[in-house]
C-alpha cells in the first residue's frame, strides 16, 4: 500500500467535504434532511472505525458513548436548562469520562473478552438509563424543547431546527471529525495503533507503550462517538433509551464493515449504503431486513474488505 | 393572416439556447416542491394521510390491525363522498417500531410525500421521537398511542391524540371500580420501564382518593423470564393483584402465577394491553378465569353493542370473538384499534370545519382540531361519547371494565367520562403555530 501525498489525500478528503456542501443545494427535500442525519451517524461510525479499524479492537459497546453523549448533551437542557454550546461540551465531556473509565477496565482484556466485556458495560448503562428513569424519560425517552435548540452568536440567532442550518451544522461536525480522522491516521500516533492492530507484542518491544496508546484511542473514539450522539440530541431534538440499546453497538460495526474498516471515508459510504437500502426497499416490502442481509452476503463475497477497502485493494492502493 | 397575432421567432430574437433554457427552467418549476402543492391545492385531488406503521418490530400485531381499522375507516370515509368532496388516500411507511426511524418516517411523509397529515402511531417512545419532526416540518400529527405524552404538554402544538384516551386517564376511572368490587388492598405487579411506571405513579393516588391502598409494588425487570421468585413478596393481606405484564412473557407469568397460588388467588384485575391479539383461551391462561380486565372497546361482542359498534365490527372483519372473520386464530387488538377509525373521523370533521384545501392550510386544522369540544356516539365514534381538551389536545370516553368468564370477556361496568378526567397540565395553545 503506498502512502498517498498530503495534497492528494487532503484534497480528496476536502473535495468529499466541498460535494457534501454543494449537494446541499440540489438534494431533494427528504434526502436533505436524511443525509444530515447520515452524516452525524457517519460520525458515530468513523468513532467506531478509529478503535476498530485503526487498532483492531472490536468493541460491542460502542451505542454506550454515543448515549453518553446523547443524554450528557440532552439532559443539561431538558434538566438543567443549558445554551447548545454548553450542551454539546457537556455531551463531550461524559464521553471522554465514560471512555476513559471504560479504556482503564475494559483494556484489562483482549479478544472476544473484550467484545463481552464493553457489551457488558454498556448494558449496564441502558440499564441505568432505564432505571433513573424520571430523569432519562426511560425507554419512552424526552424530547429536547425546540424554542432550547438555537445558538445564539451576538445578534445572530441561529435555530438547528431549521433544515439548512442543521444541514450545515451536521456537515461541519462530520467535517471536523473527517479531518482530525484523517490527521490520526497519517501521523506518527496513527502509525503506532496500526502497529498494535498488526502485532502488539512486537510493538511494545520496539519499546512503545502500547496501554496508553490503545487507551487514548478508546478515549478518542468515545469522544467522537458521544460528539455525534450529542449532535444528534441537538439537531433532531430527541433522547430515547433505544439508541444506547445493543443495536446501536452494532450497527456502526455493519456501517464501518460495509464502508471499510480502516478507511476514512469508509464510515460514511457505509452508513449512506445502509441507510439507503433500508430507506429504498422499506418502501417495497416489510420483509426488507431481508434484503439488507442479501446485500451484505453479496458485499462480504464481492467486496470482503468493504467497499472503500476493496476498492484500495484492488486499485487505489493509496486511499488513507 | 394578421401576423401580429402569431408568435414569430424571429422577431422575439428566441434563440434555440434561450429557448431550451425557457423550457428548463419550465420543468424545473413544475417539479419544484412548492408548484405541486399548490396544483394539489387548487384540484379534487385525494387528501392524503401519511400512517407511519409499525410493520415490523415489537408493534407489528398492532401494526396490523391498525392498518386493518385504517383500511376500513378510509373505504368508510370515502363511499360517503370523502373529505371536503375529495376522497382520502393514505400512503404506508414502517417505522419499524423504533424512534430513530420514526422521526425519518414523519420527514419522509412532509417531504417525499407531501401528505396533508401524519396519522397512526401507537408505541409512545416512537410518538416522542418522531415528535420534534412533525413540529419542524409544521405537520399536523395524529396518534393513536394512549400514551400520556400528549396530555403532558411535552410534545408540541401539531401533536393530537382524539381518539382514544390516554393512560392517566383510563388508569384514574378504574379505581372506583376496583376499590368498591375488587378489594381495598391492592399489590400492583408492572414491568419496569415506562408503560409500568404509568402504572405505578397514577393508581396510587386515584385508589387513595376512592378509600383503597397500594400495599405493595413490585417491578419486574423487562428481560425477566421467569416470575416466582417476585410471588413472595406479594403481602399476605392482599385482597387485589393489579397487573400489567406485557410482552411474550406474560403467558409464563399468569401460568406461574396460577402454580403459585392454585385455587386460593386474590382478586386479579388486569390490563387488556398484556393480552392484545393473544387467544384468552390460550394454554397457561385458565388462570385468569373469572379475573377482570380494562378494555378499551371490548373485544368479544357483548349483548347490548349498538348499532354502531357493530357496524364497525363489520366493517372492520372481526367476528364476535374478536378475531378476523374466517381466521379464528388471528386476534385483534381490538381494545385500542378502534381509535384510528375514530381519529380519522376527528381528522375528516376538523378539515370539514377549517375549510381544508391542502398544506398552506395545516394551521387551520390545528386550530380546527382544538376548537372541538365533544364527539358524540354514533358510527363515527362507535367505541362511546368523548369530549376532547383543546389545550391538551387528549380525547376522555368511557372505559370498560370486563370478565373473564367461559373464555370470553364480559363487559360487566362502563366508567363514565367524569372518571377520567384530571387537571390540564399545560396548554399547547399558547404556542405559535
Amino acid at each position: 500500500m503506498s502512502e498517498a501525498s498530503p495534497a492528494k489525500a487532503y484534497g480528496l478528503h476536502l473535495g468529499v467535504i466541498a460535494l457534501l456542501f454543494g449537494l446541499s443545494f440540489v438534494l431533494p427535500d427528504y434526502y436533505h434532511g436524511l443525509l444530515a442525519r447520515i452524516m452525524v451517524l457517519a460520525v458515530f461510525a468513523m468513532g467506531y472505525n478509529m478503535l476498530f479499524g485503526y487498532v483492531g479492537l472490536l468493541s460491542l459497546g460502542h451505542a454506550m458513548f454515543f448515549g453518553a453523549g446523547l443524554y450528557g448533551a440532552g439532559l443539561a437542557i431538558i434538566q438543567l436548562g443549558w445554551s447548545v454550546p454548553a450542551a454539546f461540551a457537556a455531551g463531550l465531556a461524559c464521553g471522554v469520562v465514560l471512555s476513559a473509565i471504560i479504556g482503564l477496565l475494559a483494556l484489562r482484556t483482549t479478544g472476544v473478552a473484550f467484545m463481552i466485556v464493553t457489551m457488558m458495560f454498556a448494558q449496564v448503562f441502558y440499564l441505568l438509563i432505564l432505571y433513573f428513569a424520571a430523569w432519562t424519560g426511560g425507554d419512552q425517552g424526552q424530547v429536547v424543547p425546540q424554542p432550547a435548540r438555537v445558538l445564539t452568536f451576538g445578534a445572530t440567532v441561529l435555530d438547528l431546527t431549521n433544515p439548512t442550518v442543521r444541514y450545515m451544522s451536521a456537515l461541519a461536525l462530520f467535517s471536523v471529525a473527517l479531518l482530525i480522522t484523517l490527521a490520526i491516521v497519517r501521523s506518527r500516533y496513527g502509525r503506532v495503533l496500526v502497529a498494535i492492530r498488526e502485532n502488539e507484542e512486537r510493538t511494545k518491544m520496539l519499546g512503545f507503550d502500547t496501554f496508553s496508546n490503545k487507551l487514548s484511542a478508546v478515549v478518542i473514539s468515545g469522544t467522537i462517538c458521544a460528539a455525534s450522539g450529542a449532535a444528534y440530541a441537538l439537531l433532531f431534538g430527541y433522547v430515547g433509551s433505544s439508541f444506547a440499546s445493543v443495536q446501536y453497538s452494532i450497527l456502526p460495526l455493519l456501517w464501518v464493515l460495509l464502508g471499510g474498516a480502516a478507511t476514512t471515508l469508509g464510515p460514511l459510504i457505509g452508513t449512506l449504503f445502509m441507510y439507503y437500502v433500508i430507506d429504498i426497499t422499506s418502501g417495497y416490502t416489510s420483509a426488507y431486513l431481508l434484503i439488507v442481509g442479501v446485500a451484505l452476503i453479496l458485499l462480504v463475497l464481492f467486496f470482503p474488505k468493504g467497499i472503500l477497502g476493496t476498492i484500495r485493494q484492488r486499485w487505489l492502493g493509496w486511499l488513507p | 393572416m394578421d401576423k401580429s397575432k402569431t408568435f414569430n421567432l424571429q422577431k422575439t430574437g428566441l434563440t434555440r439556447r434561450t429557448a431550451l433554457k425557457g423550457l428548463a427552467a419550465g420543468a424545473g418549476l413544475a417539479m419544484a416542491p412548492g408548484f405541486v402543492r399548490y396544483s394539489q391545492a387548487q384540484s379534487s385531488a385525494p387528501i392524503r394521510i401519511g400512517f407511519q406503521s409499525h410493520r415490523t418490530g415489537i408493534g407489528a400485531a398492532y401494526g396490523r390491525w391498525y392498518e386493518k381499522t385504517t383500511a376500513a375507516a378510509i373505504k368508510a370515509i370515502n363511499d360517503a363522498g370523502g373529505i371536503n368532496g375529495r376522497p382520502v388516500e393514505v400512503i404506508i411507511e414502517d417505522d419499524g417500531t423504533d424512534p430513530g426511524r420514526g422521526a425519518e418516517v414523519v420527514g419522509k411523509f412532509a417531504t417525499q410525500h407531501k401528505t396533508d397529515i401524519v396519522f397512526g402511531t401507537l408505541f409512545s417512545h416512537v410518538v416522542i421521537g418522531s415528535a420534534p419532526a412533525a413540529g419542524e416540518a409544521k405537520m399536523p400529527y395524529f396518534v393513536v398511542s394512549e400514551g400520556h405524552h400528549v396530555a403532558s404538554t411535552k410534545l408540541n402544538r401539531y401533536v393530537f391524540q382524539p381518539g382514544i384516551t390516554d393512560v392517566k386517564s383510563q388508569i384514574q376511572s378504574m379505581a372506583p371500580w376496583i376499590a368498591a368490587n375488587a378489594g381495598k388492598k391492592v399489590t400492583q405487579i408492572f414491568p419496569d420501564f415506562a408503560f409500568g411506571y404509568d402504572h405505578r405513579d397514577y393508581l396510587p393516588p386515584a385508589l387513595k382518593a376512592q378509600g383503597a391502598d397500594v400495599i405493595a409494588q413490585i417491578a419486574i425487570p423487562p428481560t425477566e423470564s421467569s416470575f416466582t421468585k417476585y410471588f413472595p413478596q406479594i403481602p399476605a393481606e392482599t385482597e387485589v393483584i393489579y397487573h400489567v405484564m406485557v410482552g411474550p412473557a406474560v403467558l409464563t407469568f399468569v401460568k406461574e402465577l396460577g402454580e403459585f397460588y392454585g385455587s386460593q388467588r386474590p382478586q386479579l384485575f388486569g390490563f387488556i394491553d398484556s393480552l392484545e391479539a393473544v387467544d384468552i383461551n390460550s394454554p397457561g391462561l385458565e388462570f385468569l378465569d373469572g379475573s377482570h380486565f380494562w378494555e378499551g372497546s371490548p373485544r368479544y361482542a357483548q349483548a347490548d353493542d349498538s348499532a354502531a359498534q357493530k357496524a364497525y365490527r363489520a366493517a372492520v372483519g372481526i367476528d364476535d370473538n374478536g378475531a378476523a372473520v374466517g381466521d379464528p386464530k388471528d386476534v385483534s387488538t381490538a381494545a385500542h384499534m378502534f381509535g384510528c377509525w375514530e381519529t380519522l373521523y376527528v381528522v375528516k370533521k376538523a378539515m370539514e370545519d377549517a375549510g381544508y384545501k391542502g398544506p398552506e392550510d395545516r394551521a387551520k386544522l390545528v386550530e380546527a382540531t382544538e376548537a372541538l369540544k365533544e364527539f358524540a356516539e354514533g358510527p363515527e365514534h362507535p367505541q362511546g361519547p368523548k369530549t376532547f381538551n383543546g389545550k391538551i389536545h387528549q380525547c376522555f370516553g368511557i372505559q370498560n371494565i370486563s370478565k373473564v368468564e367461559g373464555g370470553k370477556l364480559k363487559v360487566v361496568h362502563k366508567t363514565k367520562i367524569e372518571d377520567g378526567l384530571y387537571e390540564a397540565e399545560g396548554d399547547y395553545t399558547t404556542q405559535a403555530l
